[in-house]
């Protein structure tokens, strides 16, 4: 420690700190443009100038390291004219053009020029013009605003891993840009707008429709990934306008995904549901709340048998609608409740482990010396998790992930690339490696398995490392073989002393279980005495009536063909839903509109299982009535005994009560079948879940849907096997799975192995389908 | 990161060029290739008839492992390398400060009525492109003159005549 003085002010800071953290921290200011807390330093602005005692001239003081006694001035007459000097040449080439500037109001180079400008230049000469861009759908660029703090630039490097932004040319000619023509590609770019200064890159979706002083910030959780990034949301007039990060430290730092950032035009969808809708001979009627909440408490009554409902939701509802929704159902009498829509292997259940998670906390992530990751796109699936992941791995943590698909990573990994059902050999062969044998299904799989090089690497990675992890992600939680995968996985973890882990899927995944929204957990995390049939039997073997709650037939199910058949045999569905969609119309016979995402209160609880709560930040759009509270008067009208609460947060409390005591735990029991449900004769689907068809809301995000992200839906397969089945690329071809038909484009792709062919689930054209992984065969259409 | 994906670099380039390229990788240390990137983008500048083009460019970042920008960068920073097609004969005419006050001036409005271009043009038989550079760090013989390798100082009207009289 030593101890300096700024402006007569004693303070005490780390000894190499850079001058700046220690005026940041103290809450003095200095002005500044290429300095930022998370990027590196490149002290190329001198808008920082500050005068130190006994130097010859100001200095920077993002580049300046503090030392014992040194005396800083940040406002005196020298730093001052300093500063001055810098604005005054920064201005020079900047356009005088805020008026119709997006940054206007809230632009770094406007408040500095306030603060140390003048009031007229001197500069006569012509300004310099820089040709805009087209860097993608989600940032605008006006590239004559630019002042070269090359921010962006060093974003792209250091934090997005990918190097997309540079400068090119030379001193007057020098531009920040792609060079040629390209789009931005990174799943955080949209952190960028954050960093420019000043307007050169801003938000396109939010372009010119508001200016800042006009809109209201409200703190919000983001909805579609299991790290819960803090967020601010901005308002006006009842409306999202754009969505911003809030600094979380532990969990998102200062970044979001573009996911989460550009999602609320979902809101704003012409196919939001805003009003009760009622089937009626085959035509769909506006009704009253009254009328439509009347028509489905009695038509579950006249159900009868509790059994034969069944309540499938979606793992983003916050914990207060899983919560009731097993509640209503629970006093309907039936267990058969459910969020795991896109599992489908439940072979595990009982031995699964009740409140599973993260095994560490989301910033302990970059500290880990070895990581395997099993059955997981962790960029494009929890964009926050990788860049955590991806910290690591540059301080020389070793990664390696077992997939069905070749990863575009944006750091060095050990990448296996193999069947479903040779990711269950993987890894089986990474236990043996490690000389662990297991039981019941997992010592029958590892003793088939033999231990060749890549698990030797794998093996010894795990075991030499000081901290390690190995975790589960999307691709495993929706593979056929999940129960193997999950009991080998807790094996692996065991015998190489890695913590193990989930990275759960969706907002509430976790929160999922602890409300009690499966067929054999009550909330709090307790073991039913009556287990209700999963989402999967609940399926196949149709119920009579079922109640959806954010659940989109045709996008949200591991077998969209399936849920369509179970559900049109039913004699009623009640869907609660934020969007419609045709298959919802067709599917349902009541349509409730819900609050969507800003616009309700509640509780998410994060994969690291940390509770987060948020308030609404506007008003449900139309009729649509926050999820919880049609919950609640459908347990009244159903005469359920305590569904009387007046605020999201007496239901949080409720279930917080249930929760006490309950701590995460990702011990795993023991399963006998070892039969490999992914070992199939011909081709195998690989159906993940792009990232921007994750739920009702991004799929309706337009922006995110033009992205490079959101191709549409096609049949991806490599070279090789193409030419086996006689198809190429460009063609079109017909996918037959389970007997339904689809006919899609072929794109040849090197990253799908031998045995597999992508397509990819939630996006249209796949909804007559099957199931997410599951035997193909394709035809020349 | 985000480099190119190529299955064999030694698709990349010819045999003589991947030799060439590999000398100079050789004189660093193994995990900085990048630092042969001048010398590659010259060789295949050189080789390309005197400029790159942006697939050549790419060619480059996949090589040497590189982001495609990171090499952009570099080709538009330095005023050695050429973006456009050039002639047959580069003449690069200093008018920085020396040669300025030595009236380089003079020599720009010789070499563009001789040859009925103006500066970063192209003569239309492609024999002849002019080019305004900064200080060559041949002050002592200002005004002067680049064409391929070599220097031209002390430079008159007459003296310009009779060296592009020599050239092919
Ligand atoms: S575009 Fe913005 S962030 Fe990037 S260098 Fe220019 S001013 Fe800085
Ligand atoms: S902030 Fe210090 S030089 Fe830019
Ligand atoms: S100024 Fe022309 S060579 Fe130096």
């Amino acid at each position: 420690m030593v101890t300096i003085e700024v402006n007569g002010r004693e303070l005490k800071a780390k000894a190499g700190d850079m001058l700046i953290e220690v005026t940041d921290e103290a809450g003095i200011d200095i002005p500044r443009f290429c300095y930022h807390k998370k990027l590196s330093i490149s002290a190329s602005c001198r808008q920082c100038l500050v005068e130190v005692k006994n130097a010859p001239k100001p200095l920077p003081a993002c580049a300046t390291p503090v030392m014992e006694g040194m005396k800083v001035f940040t406002r005196s007459p020298l730093a001052l004219a300093a500063q001055k000097g810098t604005m005054e040449f920064l201005l020079i080439n900047h356009p005088l053009d805020c008026p119709i500037c997006d940054q206007g109001g809230e632009c770094e180079l406007q408040d500095v020029a306030v603060a140390c400008g003048s009031d007229a230049s001197r500069f006569v000469e012509g300004k310099r013009v820089v040709p805009a861009k087209n860097i993608g759908p989600l940032i605008a660029t006006e590239m004559t605003r630019c002042i070269h703090c090359t921010r962006c630039v060093r974003f792209g490097e250091e934090i997005a891993g990918i190097r997309e932004m540079g400068a090119t040319g030379r001193g007057e000619h020098m531009v920040i840009g792609t060079y040629i023509e390209k789009s931005i590609d990174s799943e955080l770019s949209g952190n960028i707008i954050d960093l420019c200064p000043v307007g050169a890159l801003t938000s396109k979706p939010f372009r010119f429709s508001a200016r800042a002083w006009e809109l209201t910030q409200v703190e919000g959780v983001a909805p579609h990934d299991s790290v819960g990034s803090n967020l601010h949301l901005h308002l006006r007039s009842n409306k999202v306008m754009r969505v911003a990060p809030k600094d979380n430290e532990s969990i998102n730092e200062c970044w979001i995904s573009d996911r989460d950032r550009f999602s609320y035009q979902g809101l704003y969808s012409d196919d939001r549901l805003t009003v009760p809708k009622i089937k009626q001979s085959g035509e769909w009627q506006d009704v009253t709340w009254e009328v439509a909440l009347d028509m489905a408490a009695a038509g579950l009554q006249e159900i009868g048998e509790g059994e034969q409902i069944a309540t499938l939701v979606s793992p983003s509802s916050t914990l207060e609608e899983l919560y009731l929704a097993q509640k209503v159902t629970r006093g309907l009498g039936s267990n058969n409740i459910d969020y795991r829509l896109r599992q489908g292997d439940f072979r595990l259940d009982g031995a699964e482990p009740a409140f599973s998670w993260l095994g560490l906390k989301i910033s302990e992530i970059e500290n880990l010396n070895a990581a395997l990751l099993v059955g997981s796109n962790t960029r494009k699936e929890q964009p926050i998790l990788a860049h955590n992941l991806r910290k690591a791995a540059v301080s020389g943590a070793k990664v390696h992930f077992i997939n069905p698909l070749q990863l575009e990573l944006n750091y060095t990994a050990g990448q296996q690339l193999t069947t479903p059902a040779g990711m269950v050999q993987s890894l089986a062969a990474v236990a043996k490696a490690l000389g662990a044998t297991g039981e019941g299904a997992a010592a029958k799989v590892i003793d088939k398995a033999v231990a060749d090089d890549d698990a030797k690497a794998i093996a010894s990675a795990l075991k030499d490392a000081d901290k390690a992890a190995v975790m589960l992600g999307n691709i495993a939680a929706a593979h056929p073989d999940y129960s193997i995968l999950c009991v080998l996985a807790s094996v692996v973890a065991n015998a190489s002393g890695a913590t193990f882990g989930f990275l759960a899927e969706a907002a509430n995944s976790v929160g999922a279980r602890l409300a009690g929204a499966m067929p054999h957990l009550l909330p709090g995390a307790k073991v039913a005495a009556e287990k209700g049939l999963d989402v999967m039997k609940l399926q196949k073997l149709p119920r009579k009536g079922y109640l959806l709650l954010g659940a989109e037939p045709g996008y949200d199910f591991w077998d969209a063909g399936l849920t369509r058949n179970a559900l049109e045999s039913a004699d009623l569905v009640v869907a609660l839903n934020t969007h419609t969609s045709p298959a919802l119309e067709a599917a349902a016979d009541i349509m409730l509109p819900i609050a969507a995402f800003a616009e309700t209160s509640g509780t998410y609880v994060n994969t690291a299982g940390e509770w987060q709560s948020f308030r609404g930040a506007v008003k449900p759009l139309g009729e649509a009535r926050p999820a919880w509270k049609v919950l609640r008067v459908l347990g009244n009208l159903l005469d359920q005994e305590d569904c009387e609460y007046t605020s999201s947060e007496q239901v949080r409390d409720e279930l917080a009560s249930l929760c006490e005591g309950v701590m995460p735990d990702n011990s795993v029991g023991k399963t006998e079948s070892a039969d490999l449900q992914s070992a199939v004769d011909g081709l195998i689907r690989i159906g993940d879940v792009p990232p921007y068809a994750l739920d009702s809301l991004v799929r309706r995000a337009s922006a995110l849907q033009q992205t490079k992200d959101a191709a549409p839906a096609a049949i991806c397969i490599n070279a090789e096997e193409a030419k086996k089945a006689g198809l190429a690329d460009c063609d079109s071809a017909v996918v037959t799975q389970d007997g339904r038909e689809a006919t899609l484009p072929v794109s040849i792709d090197a990253n799908i192995p031998d045995g597999c062919v992508r397509i990819s689930a939630g996006l249209a054209g796949t909804e007559t389908l099957g199931a997410q992984f599951g035997e193909v065969t394709l035809e020349k259409a | 990161m985000n480099t190119i994906e190529v299955n064999n670099k030694a698709d990349i380039f010819s045999t003589e060029i991947r030799g060439e390229i590999d000398q100079w990788v050789a004189k660093y240390p193994a995990d900085w290739k990048q630092s042969a990137v001048m010398a590659a983008l010259r060789i295949v500048q050189d080789a390309n008839g005197g400029w790159l083009t942006t697939e050549l460019m790419n060619d480059v970042a996949a090589y040497l492992d590189m982001a495609p920008i990171a090499v952009y960068e570099v080709a538009t920073f330095y005023s050695m390398y050429e973006l456009k097609p050039v002639g047959k004969h580069k003449i690069c005419i200093c008018t920085n400060v020396s040669c300025m006050i030595n009236n380089s001036d003079r020599v720009v409005d010789h070499l563009e009525d001789r040859l009925g271009i103006k500066l970063g043009q192209t003569t239309e038989d492609g024999r002849f492109t002019l080019k305004e550079v900064e200080c060559l760090g041949a002050c002592g013989g200002a005004p002067m003159m680049q064409i391929g390798k070599q220097y031209y100082e002390n430079l008159t009207p007459e003296i310009i005549d009779s060296i592009l009289e020599g050239l092919e």
